[in-house]
């Protein structure tokens, strides 16, 4: 119970704990901030992945794309895991706008909008068409022209009436030029019809969205043998990504066993099974590289506290060896003395962690509004939207990160307070008792 | 006399100290006996190992050679628990600088050794008594009227007798008094040892050392100590 006692006189009485205890506070606030911001973007970029990807996809880099995939879908669809297939064209095009004759360099995207709505997010990331995603590619103003859809972020003039001609460069299965001699590129103007918001700032930055069949066409896939890019997969509710992507695999290791002599069965080498994770691998692990690296600075920062703490708990020691010498006089043992001050220490840490956990949490809830007015009076942002395609900085607090960083924090200021305590704990109580002692 | 009228036993009890590259030498050989209820005074110059002794004698110190026994139990063959509850129950300390907690009442100061002995629950139930024994302690030794205040709100003689009155409060069988009058003037330090006196009469064992000749008479026995032995 003196303990108890002590360690709250001690805090309470002595100038020098108010810094530790602010040391604890302002980097447990710190690291909420970040922490639960960087969580936030981080699992907000996964999640907008994850709908721009669907659940699988079995696909290839290729421009050349796979044949025969209409027969897999079929099979995909006869099963009881999957809820929809999407057969996507990916390539690339110049795009010129209305009148100009400088192509633009962009991604295109060839999709049925339904299907690929139900594959993925798609549907949701439409202005126009949100509620009726079969309009995508039917221009408001003349639905009978060939309409496109255009990623939210493309530098590309929405005027309606004016279309934008796409260039394609189609190739074979072969993967040579199609029109080799003969002219070599595939023309088509398209029409404004609605713009994509994904979240995801390369892909809004640079993606052309075109009806599927059209797409096939401009890029020389279609024919007897008609190619894609890849398939967008849905699996049912309760089917676990694992498992749904390991059966995928499995029966596309057996479809391509069984089409291994077809003419173009040689396209399915370049062909991979991959989960959304593992598919959108690359943008993800930087963004986490990120996360860990914030995660580390701030592990250095707790390493900072502990020093403090450290610093603090040496002079407060230093300072009370007479207590010390007291204590073991009348009996406290040198356990007792290092529960007294590791207590000391947790008590810092317990209440330098509600006042830091109050006052993040505090901030957090207030961090977009004073994003806004930093923005609208200094024109500054926290995070470049450009970069991290966000639109409130993420402030949902997540209980796991919290427990993280309070038993942390706590952990950090009792290792600070281990060696001070162990030297109190070692201090003789007639050295610390003499009369030269407190001259 | 036989060995059970000795509270306290030092045999050739030998302490030297490091100082830089030197060793010097403090004790050599002490051999004192106390018997229960006896008031003894170990005068001595400055240096000359009283304090030391005293520490040694309470175990606060290890001696280098010799031993300590108390009530025929050698000292030094105790381990840690034992010694820290020989520390709390039998022995109480009364400094000359006082040394009571800054940061605790003058109640609260004196009741720590009972604190100290206990546990949050057996605090809990043993509260009320102990703080019962504390303030009659502080009546006695007339700070009834101090118990709410901090050690630097009393004057020297009063911050000494809180610390008898911590010294008390177990009812130890051994006081071990280090110049307690030493830091006060002669009319506050006359009280100090009237008190002294008055335990001592009633059957209480004090050691106290001190430097003057004049405080060491008012005990029952004097010891003077030179170069590191009794003479």
């Amino acid at each position: 119970m003196y303990k108890l006692i002590l360690a709250f006189r001690y805090l309470f009485k002595k100038r020098i704990s108010y810094l530790a205890f602010l040391a604890v506070s302002l980097c447990v606030f710190i690291v909420v901030v970040v922490m639960t911001v960087m969580t936030g973007l981080v699992t907000d970029f996964k999640h907008k992945n994850h709908e721009f990807v669907g659940d699988c996809v079995v696909g290839t880099e290729s421009l050349v794309g796979f044949a025969y995939y209409e027969d897999f879908v079929r099979i995909l669809e006869a099963t009881d895991f999957i809820e929809v297939v999407s057969p996507v064209i990916k390539s690339y095009a110049l795009v010129s706008g209305h009148g100009s004759q400088s192509g633009t360099g962009l991604e295109i995207m060839g999709v049925d909008p339904v299907r690929h709505s139900r594959a993925t997010g798609f549907g949701k990331t439409l202005y126009r068409c949100k509620d009726n995603v079969s309009k995508a590619f039917e221009p408001a103003y003349d639905p009978n022209l060939a309409g496109c859809v255009v990623g939210v972020d493309l530098k590309l003039a929405r005027d309606t009436g004016k279309g934008y001609a796409v260039s394609c460069f189609p190739l074979t299965a072969k993967g040579t030029l199609a029109k080799a001699g003969t002219g070599l590129v595939n023309s088509k103007t398209f029409y404004y019809s609605d713009y994509s918001h994904s979240g995801l700032a390369r892909v809004d930055g640079s993606m052309l969205y075109l009806p599927f069949e059209q797409a096939q066409l401009l890029c020389g896939m279609a024919g007897p043998d008609k190619r894609i890019c890849r398939l967008h997969i849905k699996f049912k509710p309760n089917v676990k990504l694992d498992v749904g992507c390991d059966k995928v695999a499995s029966l596309w290791q057996r479809f391509i066993k069984e089409r291994s002599g077809d003419r173009r069965a040689d396209l399915f080498k370049n062909v991979a099974v991959q989960s959304w994770k593992t598919y959108r691998r690359g943008p993800i692990a930087a963004m986490e590289k990120e996360q860990v690296m914030m995660t580390v600075m701030f592990g250095l920062v707790g390493l900072t506290v502990v020093f403090i703490v450290f610093v603090v708990f040496y002079m407060i020691i230093s300072h009370k060896s007479k207590d010390i010498g007291i204590l073991k006089s009348i009996g406290v043992s040198n356990a007792d003395l290092m529960g007294l001050f590791s207590g000391f220490a947790f008590l810092i840490a317990v209440l330098g962690c509600c006042v830091g956990v109050t006052g993040g949490w505090l901030f957090l809830l207030k961090i977009n509004d004073i994003e806004g007015w930093l923005f609208e009076h200094f024109r500054f942002q926290l995070w470049d939207r450009t970069i991290y395609a966000i639109g409130d900085i993420p402030n949902q607090v997540e209980f796991k990160v919290l427990a993280i960083i309070v038993i942390s924090a706590i952990a950090a200021c009792v290792i600070g307070a281990l060696v001070p305590s162990w030297r109190a704990m070692r201090l003789e109580p007639a050295e610390t008792l003499q009369v030269n002692q407190l001259l | 006399m036989s060995e059970e009228n000795f509270i306290l036993k030092a045999e050739e009890i030998y302490k030297s100290y490091r100082m830089g590259a030197a060793e010097v030498s403090v004790l050599r050989g002490v051999n004192l006996n106390v018997k229960k209820a006896e008031f003894v005074a170990i005068v001595g110059a400055s240096g000359s190992g009283k304090s030391t002794l005293l520490h040694i004698l309470g175990v606060l110190d290890k001696p280098n050679k010799g031993t300590v026994k108390f009530e025929g139990r050698d000292l030094s063959r105790t381990n840690a628990r034992q010694l820290n509850r020989f520390r709390n129950k039998m022995v109480g300390f009364v400094f000359q600088f006082y040394h009571l907690l800054d940061e605790l009442s003058v109640l609260e100061n004196v009741f720590l050794p009972a604190m100290v002995s206990k546990g949050v629950i057996g605090w809990l139930m043993s509260r009320r008594r102990a703080k019962s024994r504390a303030k009659e302690l502080l009546v006695r030794l007339g700070l009834g009227d101090r118990t709410g205040h901090k050690p630097y709100q009393l004057s020297g003689g009063e911050r000494q007798r809180t610390a008898l009155a911590r010294a008390l409060m177990n009812k130890p069988k051994l006081i071990l008094a280090d110049e307690p009058t030493g830091n006060l003037d002669s009319t506050t330090g006359n009280g100090i040892l009237e008190v002294l006196e008055e335990l001592n009469s009633a059957g209480q064992t004090i050691v106290m050392v001190t430097h003057d000749e004049r405080v060491a008479q008012r005990a029952q026995r004097i010891i003077t100590l030179a170069d590191g032995k009794i003479k």
